[in-house]
């Protein structure tokens, strides 16, 4: 499918742009077609396929956890409620060890942030030209089908995590006692020019290391696969080598798209822990 | 890397996520376990309990086999006891009735005797009288020697 396109480049560039909905730049509405166009359309621009896959995704986990939930019973689970409530004790365990305080937003929170992170890594799984292809035959320039790729989603959720770090600080400690937290330590009070200024990075770099790692990882390796699907296009040795590694990688990345899913829950419950715990 | 407006949509669909999760997903699904462990807990105690009262019964059955066997054994001990008694009383009653049956038939043997002794004293007597009479048979007269002859009949 790499041949139907006039060079490699912009094969790799047409596969990493997201449809972006926004005002052209003579005033009228549409998509944008190519990234000059979309960078154009500035803030006020949406990216159709990262919010459509994402909401999807999410209205999947929702849903099949809601049915799950509606028919819980305290017989012999089966099928689906197995599942269900294996992943809600994984995730209730995961919980209890790194979160020491009364909170009940924080177990549905880490569920959430699990189960749809973990749902839009999956998408990586895909075949990188099947869906694009699809959405090409059918009229749409650019479909981008891994919202986790996209650094609006990620920084969407470490961004809401942030603001509930926020929050949850000034709420436990109280608007002074946070700014202490922040200015007084660790240095003595005098030097807390220094303190502000580590601890404000330190606080700052949570959500942006949060959102990176993940964009970071799922970015790396989309890029990846596409690369990989670079070789189908290069006589049939090489489509044959691509098939095997396109396989391999994808083993690999089941674990890379558990693991990130995982980090992002973990990191989020302990930087909440963290927002909750007085310092001393 | 180009932010726009995806962002805010982002966070409000996660915070729609977050929220509906934490309102219909996971309080019912946590009940249904934490019921369910309960529940198990419940049955195992009973399991426990059960256990518990089943050696507590058979301890019981076992303690009235012990004294049903100890009763049994007593009742025959007084059984064998008795028949003993029954049997010393009836020997000793034969006993008695065959010492008894002795002396009476000794008493009548003697009273024959002396019956048998009386007639024939009385039959000496008379030979006695009879032949002194035909010896005497002139000087002796039944009347005149009567008190005689009555003297005579007592010695014999």
């Amino acid at each position: 499918m790499a041949s139907e396109y006039h060079s490699s480049g912009e094969y790799i560039k047409h596969h990493l742009q997201n449809l972006t909905y926004g005002q052209h730049a003579d005033g009228t509405w549409g998509f944008a077609h190519g990234a000059e166009e979309a960078k154009a359309m500035g803030f006020w621009a949406i990216n159709v396929d990262s919010m459509l896959f994402s909401i999807g995704l999410g209205l999947i986990f929702l849903f099949l956890f809601r049915m799950a939930a509606k028919k819980a019973s305290t017989g012999v689970p089966s099928g689906l409620q197995n599942f269900v409530e294996w992943v809600v004790e994984f995730i209730d365990n995961s919980v209890r060890g790194s979160f020491s305080h009364q909170n009940a937003l924080v177990a549905p929170l880490a569920l959430t942030v699990f189960m749809w992170v973990f749902l839009m890594n999956l998408m990586d799984l895909f075949p990188v030209d099947w869906l694009p292809f699809a959405a090409t035959m059918a009229g749409v320039p650019y479909m981008k089908i891994v919202p986790s790729t996209d650094p609006n989603v990620t920084f969407g959720m470490s961004l809401s995590v942030f603001f509930l770090v926020l929050y949850y600080s000034v709420k436990m400690k109280g608007a002074g006692g946070f700014f202490s937290e922040l200015a007084f330590q660790p240095f003595p009070k005098f030097l807390f020019p220094v303190n502000l200024l580590l601890e404000g990075v330190g606080l700052i770099a949570k959500p942006i290391s949060l959102a990176l790692r993940l964009f970071g990882n799922m970015y790396a390796g989309e890029m990846i696969f596409i690369l990989i699907a670079l070789m189908f296009g290069g006589g049939w040795i090489l489509a044959v080598f691509g098939g095997a590694l396109q396989w391999a990688w994808a083993v690999f990345h089941i674990l890379i798209i558990t693991l990130q899913a995982f980090i992002f829950m973990t990191l989020t419950i302990v930087y909440l822990d963290m927002a909750h715990a007085e310092h001393h | 890397m180009n932010f726009n407006a995806t962002l805010i949509g982002q966070s409000i669909t996660f915070i729609f996520f977050v929220w509906f999760c934490m309102k219909f997903v996971w309080p019912p699904i946590m009940n249904a376990l934490e019921t369910r462990k309960k529940q198990i807990a419940d049955g195992l105690a009973a399991a426990d309990r059960g256990k518990h009262e089943l050696e507590l019964a058979a301890k019981k059955a076992g303690d009235n086999l012990r004294d049903a066997k100890a009763q049994a054994a007593e009742v025959i001990a007084q059984a064998e006891k008795r028949a003993a008694q029954i049997i010393e009383e009836a020997k000793t009653a034969a006993k008695e009735e065959g010492d008894r049956q002795l002396a009476a038939a000794q008493a009548n043997i003697e009273q024959e005797a002396n019956r048998a002794r009386e007639s024939l004293r009385e039959q000496v007597a008379a030979l006695a009288v009879a032949g002194a009479e035909k010896i005497l048979r002139r000087e002796v007269d039944a009347q005149t020697h009567a008190d005689l002859l009555g003297q005579l009949k007592a010695e014999l």
